[in-house]
């Protein structure tokens, strides 16, 4: 006998299996209308493939998936889409979201399909291609697209290949009930999987002991193969996959890991038959087993339901009494969420409604005061101290909440079910969860804005530096030029400073670094004093106006014009005043004056600002040769581009891909507006461009992290 | 139609925290009826003043606090807090002690903290451990057990007197005696073996009556524990650490023997205190491994107490020195959770 592990905790709650098994599964027919969530399984919503209008048929793709983790939807029956609009989905939010409405036309007829002969022929690669085209998700209860989990990782290998019959959930009875009546194609799928997954060491079926009639099957349809039915207690949460896991190896998957990680993949029974039927068929998931149960309904039974049924639908078929009903829940009483609305449609998760009445599920009666009796952490299945956790839940104490493992809660309702003070401990773990993820996200959130702020900090600190500088060179470079003009009153003696200025600069260039210029006060190249001695001609000549004179200039040429334009305007007051006929002569002289004055206002400014703007380098530049100065502009032209960092050249980068962003957004609208041929081309352009600019951010983000660092 | 919105669960377990407080006093019982069989009706009238008085004062401060009084009465929780006082409160204590000590209890060790749940201290205990510092003669001060006439009394307490006694009305003058924990904490000469002879207090295997009703709080303790009301690991560490401790300190029945495991787990209050005291979730470690912890710890204090302390008895106060330690035990004692390697603190 194999060795089977138990889990920590559990708890035994009524089964309620057995109202929903007296019957065999019932094909609950065609509605007359499917409403077909986009989203139906964990990771991106598919996107529609079809338009409304579109006649569909039965098996044909609706919507693709979008990304790698995702699933595509297929019509589960033939008929018209008369939709795509938001509904309510199955949800615990009871949220609305994109559906494929398809008005169903009662044919039923199948688009053409094929499957493979033999299966063992094709490359896994094949395989999974398959089941990721027909829209295979966990049909156990979370969703997660089965190729994904089934592609593995090289780096990752399985051993174990584990399906999950265990169904724990009190009430549902849909694995149970294909495993009775569907053990072979169970088996089929198995091996089917088995192929993919190539375990190493075993494949193993876990069962609760409270299925004997659904064991009986798979074990006389496993004979003779390597797959072993394993039996355990029964038990609430065996079922769940990190449990059942513990329960069959006596592994546990790592905090935050996933059963990959200990070479260990699983999956649900439903899935191993939707496999089997899209590898062997060629048809996609377009319907499922869904329990209808609960002592609200009259005849509780599981039936064969095509994807997108309301559940309204299942409930008229099952004799439903919405007077006797207390709540609707999908799923089970543990972990089903309730439904408001009998609209919501049936996805590929849904393995049951629950219809119970007031007495079989009561409301919950007020909660009491925790006296930390330790119910709930001995019912825990993984080892939690509820109640510590719901004090610290209570008092939002977010650290201590991490330290005790709060998002290792598998939300499995155990412990709120043991609670002798009826306190709702799941829903204060979920809110929990959700506060800490929320304040993780705004932290990551103002993490980031610190690293930008801090970024552009440093920038603008840089710029004012250097501003900074150049404010003081030209400072330097405006007092000595005063003092040269001060002192160039003859002609004579400019051109004398300017040679002078000239050998102190050559001397101090030789003294500096340059052996090219052997160039000493002494024997000066001719032609350089020659050039030097015009250079110092033209500043002399030009420079006759100092750049103070000719402010004084311009402030009197505006103060005097100001005067004209007062003189002006009381004249024209006057004569409008007298009625003189004049007026509109004086008026003309008020504009003429007026215009005067802006002039010389914007000439006076304009000379401000170039006096404020003056390149300190200018002055010495002005007593360089040509050449020289060429040199010098190149050089500190590199060296500017030298002294720009990294950070600004990134920053750079990001402002203009912004701005060709903007341009090419401009565009597209236009195009768009105009119905051009050219939007596809310039959307796909911008989206390049975005790309490249969450690049150049990155690059951005990344460098600032390591200069801080 | 109006559907209840609700999260999961959806289904509740049949436990109710009433239920549970009821089986505790229900558990009680065999341990009261040898207590009354012993001593008489004094315990009984003990227990009829405190739980009267404790609703009357869990009611008064629900009142104040502005809580729904039915709600909480309901909960049975100030009826335990009484039960439990009333037994370990000398028989037919006076009812003006009974009342100081449920009013503590109720109105300062409870309701001022926040009501049931919220108290640091076991209620029952810290009202006790007060009403023996403040009023030690009448804390101290046990009937004569019972024991078939041997010790020339058997006019044990009949129900009017013990009332009567209680109020002090009439002349009824009960005999008292010390108890086997005073004696043998008095004792310095005699080997264990003499003082069994010596004293008529002693029983089989501790006092007489002591024995009795202390096996009485175990099959009730075995009842809640059947019950699933609480798990093993407390009351089992304390009454191991107790034995472990008197085995250690027995030195063959000598003058100087503290007295055997026997002795000490069936004297005083050990089954009380190790099946309705220590269990105590609100004040007790919450891990199974602290509870550990948290019994042998309160087990090693009872004994050191019983032996060389200035007390006779030391249930409540190694109950609510521990009830100080719990939660620093918590702090070291959490368990390690499913996918962790260790548990986080020691991981730290």
């Amino acid at each position: 006998m194999r060795q089977i592990w138990d889990i920590h905790g559990g708890i035994h709650p009524p089964e309620n299996k057995h109202q929903s098994l007296g019957e065999k599964i019932q094909t609950a027919g065609i509605p007359s209308q499917l409403i077909l969530p986009l989203s139906q399984h964990i990771g991106a919503p598919a996107a529609p493939v079809v338009n409304v209008g579109d006649r569909v048929l039965k098996g044909q793709l609706i919507a693709e998936a979008k990304g790698f983790v995702s699933a595509p939807v297929h019509a589960p029956s033939s008929g018209t889409v008369v939709a795509i609009e938001p509904r309510i989905i199955p949800h615990p939010s009871g949220m609305t979201a994109p559906c494929v409405i398809i008005e169903t036309d009662n044919k039923d007829e199948w688009i053409a399909h094929k499957g493979l002969s033999d299966y063992t022929g094709e490359t896994k690669e094949t395989l999974l291609d398959i089941i990721r085209n027909a829209g295979i998700a966990g049909m156990g209860g979370a969703g997660f697209p089965s190729a994904v989990k089934l592609a593995g990782h090289p780096s990752k290998p399985i051993d174990t290949l584990i399906i999950n019959g265990t169904e724990c959930e009190p009430y549902i009875t849909a694995d149970d009930i294909l495993m009775r009546e569907r053990a072979e194609q169970i088996i089929a799928g198995v091996k089917i999987l088995q192929y993919i997954v190539q375990p190493s060491e075993q494949t193993l079926i876990g069962v609760e002991d409270n299925k004997p009639e659904g064991i009986a099957a798979l074990q006389a349809a496993a004979a003779g193969s390597n797959i072993e039915i394993v039996v355990f207690p029964t038990k609430y949460p065996s079922g769940g996959e990190k449990q059942l896991i513990q329960i069959l190896t006596g592994r546990e998957v790592p905090s935050g890991g996933l059963p990959a990680d200990i070479g260990i993949v699983c999956q649900n029974i439903g899935t191993a038959v939707a496999i089997h039927r899209a590898i062997e068929f060629g048809e996609p998931l377009i319907s499922r087993i869904t329990t209808v149960t609960g002592n609200a309904c009259q005849q509780p039974r599981n039936y064969e339901t095509l994807l997108g049924t309301p559940v309204q639908y299942l409930l008229d078929k099952s004799g439903f009494d919405s007077s006797r009903c207390s709540r609707l829940v999908m799923g089970g009483p543990m972990m089903g969420y309730t439904l408001e609305d009998t609209a919501t449609p049936i996805v590929k998760t849904s393995n049951c409604v629950l219809a119970p009445t007031r007495d079989e599920l009561p409301a919950p009666p007020p909660a009491q005061a925790c006296i930390r009796c330790g119910m709930c952490a001995e019912a825990c299945p993984v080892s939690l101290l509820p109640q510590q956790m719901y004090w610290f839940s209570r008092a939002q104490e977010h650290d201590k909440l991490e330290e005790h493992n709060l998002f290792d809660c598998i939300e499995c309702g155990a412990c709120s079910y043991a609670c002798p003070s009826n306190i709702p401990l799941v829903q204060y773990y979920r809110a929990s969860k959700a506060e800490i993820r929320q304040a993780q996200q705004d932290k990551a959130k103002a993490d980031r804005s610190k690293v930008r702020f801090e970024a552009r900090k440093e920038r603008i600190e840089q710029e004012e530096a250097e501003k900074e500088a150049k404010r003081k060179a030209r400072l330097e470079a405006a007092k000595a030029k005063q003092a040269s003009a001060a002192a160039g009153d003859s002609k004579a003696d400019a051109i004398q400073a300017a040679i002078e200025r000239s050998k102190a600069k050559k001397a101090a260039q030789e003294g500096g670094n340059a052996p090219t210029e052997n160039a000493s006060p002494e024997n000066l190249d001719p032609a350089q004093a020659a050039i030097a001695r015009a250079q110092a001609k033209r500043a002399g000549g030009e420079v006759d106006e100092t750049s103070e004179q000719k402010t004084e200039r311009l402030e009197k040429q505006v103060a005097s014009t100001e005067k004209r334009l007062t003189a002006a305007q009381q004249k024209l007051t006057l004569a409008q005043e007298q009625g003189d006929d004049k007026v509109a002569a004086f008026a003309t002289a008020v504009e003429k004056t007026q215009a005067k004055l802006d002039s010389s206002r914007q000439e006076l400014e304009a000379h401000l600002a170039s006096l404020k703007s003056a390149a300190p380098a200018e002055p010495p530049q002005a007593e360089l040769d040509p050449a020289q100065a060429a040199i010098a502009r190149a050089m500190a032209a590199r060296e500017a581009q030298a002294n720009l960092s990294e950070t600004d050249k990134l920053q750079q980068n990001v402002s203009s891909l912004e701005t060709r962003i903007a341009k090419a957004e401009q565009k597209l609208a236009q195009a768009k507006e105009q119905g051009a041929e050219t939007v596809g081309v310039l959307e796909d352009s911008l989206a390049k461009l975005q790309d490249k600019l969450a690049d150049a951010r990155q690059q951005l983000e990344n460098h600032n992290l390591e200069s801080q660092s | 139609m109006a559907l209840l919105k609700i999260s999961s669960p959806h289904a509740h377990g049949p436990m109710s925290t009433a239920k549970v407080m009821r089986l505790v006093i229900l558990a009680t019982l065999p341990g009261i009826l040898a207590l009354t069989w012993f001593f008489g009706f004094g315990t009984l009238s003990n227990i009829l003043w405190a739980s009267i008085s404790a609703l009357a004062f869990e009611a008064l401060a629900l009142k104040f606090r502005s809580r729904p009084i039915g709600f909480y009465l309901n909960d049975c929780s100030a009826l335990v807090t009484a039960v439990l006082l009333g037994i370990a409160l000398p028989p037919a204590s006076p009812i003006w002690l009974i009342l100081v000590g449920t009013g503590f209890a109720i109105l300062i060790c409870k309701q001022l903290y926040g009501g049931m749940g919220y108290n640091p201290f076991n209620p029952a205990m810290a009202a006790y451990v007060m009403l023996l510092i403040s009023f030690p003669v009448e804390m101290t001060t046990w009937l004569q057990p019972f024991d078939g006439g041997v010790m020339g009394n058997s006019a044990l307490l009949g129900p009017i007197e013990a009332l009567q006694h209680s109020l002090g009305l009439g002349s009824v003058d009960a005999v008292t005696a010390a108890t086997p924990l005073d004696i043998l904490k008095q004792n310095s000469s005699a080997t264990l073996a003499e003082l069994w002879q010596q004293t008529p207090q002693f029983g089989q295997y501790a006092g007489i009556g002591w024995e009795w009703a202390n096996a009485g709080f175990l099959l009730g303790g075995a009842y809640l524990l059947y019950r699933r009301v609480f798990t093993w690991h407390a009351p089992l560490s304390m009454l191991i650490a107790l034995s472990v401790m008197a085995a250690l300190f027995y030195d063959g029945g000598s003058s100087n023997s503290g007295g055997s495991p026997l002795f000490h787990l069936f004297s005083g209050a050990t089954m009380l205190g190790a099946f309705f005291i220590v269990t105590d979730p609100v004040t007790s470690a919450v891990s199974n491994r602290g509870r550990v912890v948290y019994g042998a710890l309160i087990g090693i204090l009872v004994y050191l107490i019983r032996s060389w302390g200035n007390y006779p008895d030391a249930i409540a106060f190694s109950v609510m020195l521990m009830n100080f330690a719990a939660p620093l035990i918590d702090h070291y004692t959490q368990p390690r959770t499913y996918g962790h390697k260790k548990s986080a603190k020691e991981s730290n």
